[in-house]
């Protein structure tokens, strides 16, 4: 199997927009892209398990290391685990879904398609890349569409939002940046200085030195996925964005922040991560609240949405601020989970406001009667939100505490505790706003007029609902995924913990 | 010895032989086109171009006066390149133009001042050569003869560059009072020559002379505190010339910066700190202030005047390195920056040929009108500001990785803020481009070939640099 299809079955599609005219052209394309790469995700799958099945126990599965810039000894390195299959999986079938629900996208829609694919090609890139260089490259490729994305087809104070989220994440990759250089200085492969991950993780850099340098990439990568208190670019950036990027935003891009987190910061500098946990796990709790009580707040349902992203977020980091086997299975799975559910939400508000106009709660009422399919959805996506058993987001949280749980101290079992609290505080806000607009009387009488789903944007929520459902019932199938993958962090960590 | 001084001089004697045609063709009677002018010098350039490819060597010329290399004949490669792309660029400017000739011959000696001065070999070789690089440049600053502002700039540009080489003449000339040499390689090696002298740095008069050379070389890459005069002659000259100004005469001084100049102080005895503090201070100064200036610039020129004086703090990061990786960077970094900044000051060229408008504010809604410049000066601008996959993010992370190797992880903090701060600015471009409405845009402007070849050179430049390391490599190479 060859990886860098995935990065060039999004490039093809990329140049293939470029090439076609008009709207029904250009949807095609992408719908033709997406699918292939979703087809292709899958045939990575179904390899992938084939190779464990026959007790292929290397850390790293499908690696091709080509020589990129010999004199600084960068390489275009790239492989799989457990865990960048689950992340690559997710952003195939946010992917898919994104492009189906823009499917009546009318304006400059060959540069919209092209940006969503250029977009997604950025954070296969980041998913796979085994080489800090490759995956910084690739994750600062995934910030501009971003801010395009946003400021053209977004709506409300839309310059103001793409503007505060570019220059956000690049402060974040600039941060990022320090921190790998500083890795790549303190790196020996043979009198050579190097970015190669794997050589960098044999290598075990000096406390001290990680003691500096962790806290760049942590924060750096943190800033992605809505570290407290640099969280402050998702509310606006979620709520402005069109449609398709709200749902790569939360669904993917966050995800590289995490993924970030777990793989370079965390992976590569293990006593530094043990070292500064507390504060972690103080930051992700704060998170945690803060979004949680943020999201009671709010009146647009878009609003609602990207404060209890922060919250969930929190979930993540916290996960990997707990530092135990299953606290980190956990943020992997939560990861996925808020993805895929994120995503949905993003789909049917966006389905919602195509219809009505408007995203006020106040302003919405009964929807169920008019519109029983996306109704249902929301139902759907709320309850996977507040964790009820049977959607993945139970297993995820569920995982996370547990992790959380096994740490005796009195200060996690607090922290435990704080963030199962605010469980309660997500059940008020989604089923307040459930309740206010999906359920009730129908508040505005020009919606009786309104249809439900088109074939597009049911096949978009299927996609998503089918992989909520699918983890939620047997979440086995992902925590062995992600099995090898968290093992060999703990390995490090381990290491790194017994020191 | 004649073929040595044939093949050594090869690139000089090419722009020597265009100077003088065109000499010819000025004092002949007969009326020659325009067009047939532009077109000739452009071949000429492109031959001069593939010439540096071919038979460069190693050698010495005039009693030491004259050093060349395969590097520094690919340096004088990349600004003989630089110039062919603004001279394609400048077509539509100059085809209606009265002075084209003067225009050439202006342009291209202040090109052979550049070689001159990338392959001297004495303080007073560079020092001529300098010269013969900066006054024709007054002049063009000048040739918008119609316009007030363009005489304006013309001024402030010979006057402060002359008082900024009189400070260099005086510190040049302190330099010979305490060491009895200007050649680059007895300096080099004077510790040793003159056995009195234990260390440059003991005579405090060499240490103010060093500052004068300082004050100097930072005046014509106009580095922070010594930039006051790039904004207002940048606005005022031609397009043409502007970025003439930014990218070639910029990129000549950073040449001989990296290749000449590093290679003389940094070994000094007792001089490798001083020299390093110097450069760490002005690159901090130059991108903060930059930086700061570059925010709410109005007009497109003044605009990016004042983002490559930031670019300029970038680039001296890559000389604090002062390794082979270092010095690579900054050669690669000046070959990215001529691609991106050129690009985005063809389309500034062309817009300002055609309709005359050069504000920001004009630029609303570019996108609509004319959606094939806007993407072309939407690319330069990622560039300039760091954003792969264009080349300008690998040219800024080399340059921050070879700061970072000198262990200054200080330094490279504030570059890599600085770079978000400078992404600001480009990215309120392209907000204003692509999201503005405006009731009046520039119409569709029609580029013809010349500039067209210009931007595909310069994209196609932009795009393959960067992902293809073979650039990198190669100029690796001649650097080790």
């Amino acid at each position: 199997m060859n990886l860098s299809l995935l990065i060039l079955v999004p490039l093809l599609t990329a140049i293939a927009l470029l090439l076609v005219k008009g709207l029904k052209q250009v949807r095609t394309v992408a719908l033709i892209g997406s699918a292939a790469q979703l087809i292709l995700c899958f045939v990575l799958f179904y390899f992938y398990q084939q190779a464990r099945a026959n007790g292929n126990t290397a850390n790293f599965l499908f690696e091709d290391n080509y020589t990129w810039y010999a004199p600084l000894n960068i390489n275009y390195h790239i492989g799989v685990d457990g865990i960048s299959i689950s992340m690559i999986l997710l952003t195939a079938f946010v992917v898919m879904a994104g492009v189906l629900v823009s499917w009546k996208m009318e304006r400059l829609n060959k540069e919209f398609f092209f940006l969503l694919i250029f977009l997604s090609l950025g954070a296969y890139g980041f998913f796979i890349a085994l080489d800090l260089f490759t995956l910084f490259f690739f994750l600062e490729v995934a910030v501009i569409p971003k801010f395009l994305l946003i400021g053209i087809w977004g709506s409300g104070k839309k310059e103001y939002s793409a503007m505060k989220l570019a220059l956000m994440l690049m402060g974040g990759s600039a941060l990022v940046f320090v921190g790998l250089a500083g890795m790549y200085f303190y790196s020996d492969v043979n009198g050579a200085h190097s970015f190669d991950l794997i050589q960098i993780a044999n290598m075990n850099i000096p406390v001290e030195v990680q003691k500096i340098f962790f806290p760049f990439a942590f924060i750096g990568f943190g800033i992605f996925t809505a570290l407290f208190p640099f969280h402050t670019w998702v509310p606006d950036g979620h709520s402005s964005a069109p449609t398709a990027a709200s749902m790569f935003l939360a669904g993917i891009s966050m995800k590289l922040g995490g993924y970030g987190c777990l793989r370079v910061a965390t992976y590569l500098m293990p006593d530094a991560a043990h070292e500064y946990s507390t504060i972690i796990i103080v930051l992700a709790c704060i998170a945690i609240l803060y979004g949680a009580f943020a999201t009671m707040m709010q009146t647009d349902l878009k609003y609602i949405n990207a404060y209890s992203s922060v919250s969930h977020c929190g979930f993540v980091l916290l996960g990997i601020g707990m530092l135990t086997k299953t606290s980190i299975d956990g943020a992997v799975m939560q990861m996925v989970s808020h993805g895929l559910m994120t995503a949905l939400f993003f789909a049917v508000i966006g389905m919602i406001y195509d219809r009505t106009h408007t995203r006020q709660v106040a302003q919405l009422g009964g929807l169920m009667k008019m519109m029983p399919f996306i109704s249902t959805v929301f139902v759907i996506a709320g309850l996977c939100s507040l964790g009820l058993p049977g959607f993945s987001g139970f297993v995820a949280e569920m995982t996370v505490f547990m992790g959380s749980w096994e740490k005796a101290d009195a200060f996690y079992r607090i922290a435990t505790i704080i963030a199962c609290a605010s469980i309660v505080v997500t059940a008020v806000y989604i089923l307040r706003a459930t309740g206010k607009a999906i359920m009730g009387p129908t508040v505005n009488d020009e919606h009786l007029s309104l249809g439900d789903a088109g074939w597009n944007e049911k096949l978009a929520a299927g996609l998503l609902i089918l992989g909520i459902i699918v983890i939620g019932i047997v979440p086995f199938l992902l925590k062995d995924l992600i099995n090898p993958g968290t093992e060999l962090i703990m390995q490090k960590m381990g290491a790194a913990i017994g020191r | 010895m004649v073929n040595d001084f044939l093949i050594l001089m090869k690139q000089e004697l090419v722009i020597t032989f265009i100077i003088f045609v065109l000499l010819f063709v000025k004092l002949s009677n007969k009326e020659t086109k325009n067009e047939t002018l532009i077109n000739f010098v452009n071949i000429l350039l492109t031959l001069n171009l593939a010439s540096g490819f071919f038979m460069s060597r190693e050698g010495d010329l005039f009693g030491d006066m004259f050093h060349t290399s395969e590097l520094l004949t690919l340096e004088k490669n990349l600004l003989n390149l630089g110039t062919l792309i603004i001279s394609l660029q400048s077509y539509n400017w100059l085809k209606d133009h009265k002075h084209v000739p003067e225009f050439y011959i202006l342009m291209l000696s202040t090109l052979l001042g550049m070689f001159f001065m990338i392959s001297s070999n004495n303080l007073l070789m560079f020092y001529l050569a300098l010269e013969l690089s900066t006054i024709p440049l007054a002049a063009l600053a000048n040739f918008d003869l119609e316009k007030r502002r363009s005489s304006e700039a013309a001024f402030k540009m010979i006057i402060s560059s002359a008082f900024s080489s009189g400070l260099l003449l005086f510190g040049i000339s302190l330099v010979y009072g305490t060491t009895g040499t200007l050649n680059f390689i007895e300096l080099r090696g004077h510790s040793t020559v003159i056995g009195m002298i234990t260390s440059f740095t003991s005579t405090p008069l060499n240490i103010f002379a060093f500052i004068l050379l300082i004050a100097g070389f930072g005046f014509k890459i106009s580095a922070v505190p010594f930039h006051l005069w790039t904004a207002d002659v940048y606005e005022g000259s031609p397009v043409a010339v502007t970025s003439y100004l930014s990218v070639i005469s910029k990129g000549a001084i950073l040449f001989v910066l990296v290749s000449v100049l590093n290679t003389v102080f940094s070994p000094l005895n007792g001089m490798s700190e001083i020299w390093y503090n110097l450069l760490f201070i002005i690159s901090v100064l130059t991108m903060i202030i930059g930086n700061l200036f570059a925010l709410r610039q109005q007009n497109m020129k003044r605009f990016l005047a004042f983002s490559s004086i930031a670019q300029v703090g970038f680039i001296l990061i890559g000389i604090t390195g002062q390794s082979a990786e270092g010095s690579a960077s900054v050669i690669y970094f000046v070959l990215v920056y001529i691609f991106s900044n050129l690009a985005a000051f063809g389309v500034i060229n062309l817009i300002s040929a055609v309709t005359g408008r050069e504000n920001v504010d004009d630029y609303k809604g570019f996108y609509k009108t004319n959606k094939g410049l806007a993407w072309v000066l939407a690319i330069a601008l990622f560039s300039l500001g760091g954003i792969p996959p264009t080349a300008g993010f690998f040219g800024k992370f080399f340059l921050l990785l070879a700061g970072a190797g000198k262990g200054n992880y200080l330094l490279i903090t504030i570059a890599a803020l600085n770079m978000v701060v400078s992404l600001y600015y480009y990215l309120r471009i392209i907000k204003v481009m692509f999201m503005d409405a405006n009731e009046d845009p520039i119409e569709n402007v029609k580029a013809g070939w010349s500039p067209k070849l210009a931007m595909i050179i310069c994209i196609g430049g932009i795009i393959i640099t960067g992902l293809a390391s073979g650039a990198y490599n190669y100029i690796y190479s001649l650097v080790k």
